[in-house]
């Protein structure tokens, strides 16, 4: 974060200094951070709203709900999880909380998962779910993208929502390319490894349902 | 259950999230404000521009899709500045709308999750994962160009 910011600020007063610009740089600045917070303020109000619907949604069970809708579907994904253990309920508690867009909500869960992987597996290299896992988390599985819609709303956008089909369809084809592409990678590494020495097994097939 | 105090429970986590970001969110913003007064970010789509648009991709869309992953309120911050520069109902605005909306803070989530189980060797993770940001970005494009044109 440190290189991104200092970067930022290192690159604009080089050029600013090499293109003359420097007066409409200082003047940039001060007017950015009173419109950063301009900008805060007018998208809090629709995020804390949100946060406080979806808390509703969250106690009146809905993530139980989800999660048991969601079980087939990760039966498939996570063949090395039996699904009546708990790394099988965190896991598919926090892809609810993850749709409902409850990141605060999705993260306890999700570190206890990993770390009962790890426990099960009790090596430093991850495993097949682990990665599965992860790569459900860097994608953006979210089914609202609320921060998005409040930014366009503050910016005078009609529709602040009607990007949410392409939303829906952009982000099932991240994730599928994602989670297609390590598949392949896996079924590679784990041929690799065979040929080379037949006694070596896979790190992935290290550890038995727990 | 009571709905109204999950509201307010709800409503108190959003306040914590917004806290929680604020500081960031101002020091990118400025940085970005800053980049963009200076030039050196219309520089850059300027050099960039000639390639991207042999392949119609749009060029104000690149600082954005390589901040993304590092950065969560880095790429925010230069979504607003799209949202400022050509709206948010524009097709690039719409393009970057959707392509905030389908990715997340890659190597926070990464670090996040395998930091906290101890787990070193973390193999194909990230190529995946970038693979996947990347398609994003593509299909951003793509799904505006074809389902709203207007």
């Amino acid at each position: 974060m440190s290189y991104v910011f200092g970067a930022m600020m290192a690159v604009s007063l080089l050029y600013a200094a090499f293109s003359g610009n420097m007066s409409v740089m200082s003047e940039g600045l001060l007017d950015a951070a009173g419109g950063a917070v301009e900008l805060l303020i007018s998208i809090s109000g629709m995020l804390i709203m949100w946060s406080g619907f979806m808390r509703i949604a969250k106690d009146s069970g809905l993530i139980g709900r989800l999660s048991r809708l969601s079980a087939p579907l990760l039966r498939r994904l996570y063949p090395d999880v039996d699904a009546e253990s708990d790394t099988f309920r965190d896991i598919s508690v926090n892809l609810s909380a993850n749709l409902l867009g409850l990141g605060n909500a999705a993260t306890p869960p999700g570190l206890d998962a990993m770390r009962r992987l790890k426990r099960q597996s009790g090596s430093d290299t991850a495993t097949d779910s682990m990665v599965t896992f992860v790569l459900m988390n860097t994608a953006s599985i979210q089914l609202i993208p609320t921060t998005v819609a409040a930014l366009r709303k503050s910016y005078g956008s009609a529709q602040p929502f009607d990007i949410l089909l392409c939303v829906w369809i952009t982000s099932a084809a991240a994730l599928t390319a994602g989670l297609i592409s390590s598949k392949i990678l896996c079924r590679r590494e784990k041929w690799k490894q065979s040929y080379r020495s037949p006694s070596r097994r896979c790190a992935s097939s290290d550890y038995s349902n727990a | 259950m009571n709905i109204f105090d999950s509201f307010v429970e709800g409503a108190k986590e959003g306040i914590q999230t917004v806290a929680f970001i604020a500081p960031s969110m101002i020091a990118l913003l400025t940085a970005v404000g800053t980049l963009r007064a200076s030039g050196a970010l219309d520089a850059l789509a300027g050099l960039i521009r000639p390639f991207a648009e042999r392949i119609g991709f749009p060029a104000e869309l690149v600082p954005m899709a390589l901040l993304r992953p590092v950065s969560g309120s880095g790429a925010t911050a230069l979504l607003t500045g799209i949202y400022e520069n050509c709206g948010p109902d524009s097709f690039v605005g719409r393009c970057a709308s959707v392509a905030a909306g389908s990715t997340e803070t890659t190597f926070y989530a990464v670090t996040m999750y395998f930091g906290a189980a101890g787990v070193k060797k973390i193999r194909h993770t990230l190529f995946s994962a970038l693979l996947a940001d990347f398609t994003a970005i593509v299909f951003s494009v793509l799904t505006v160009n074809l389902l709203m044109r207007n």
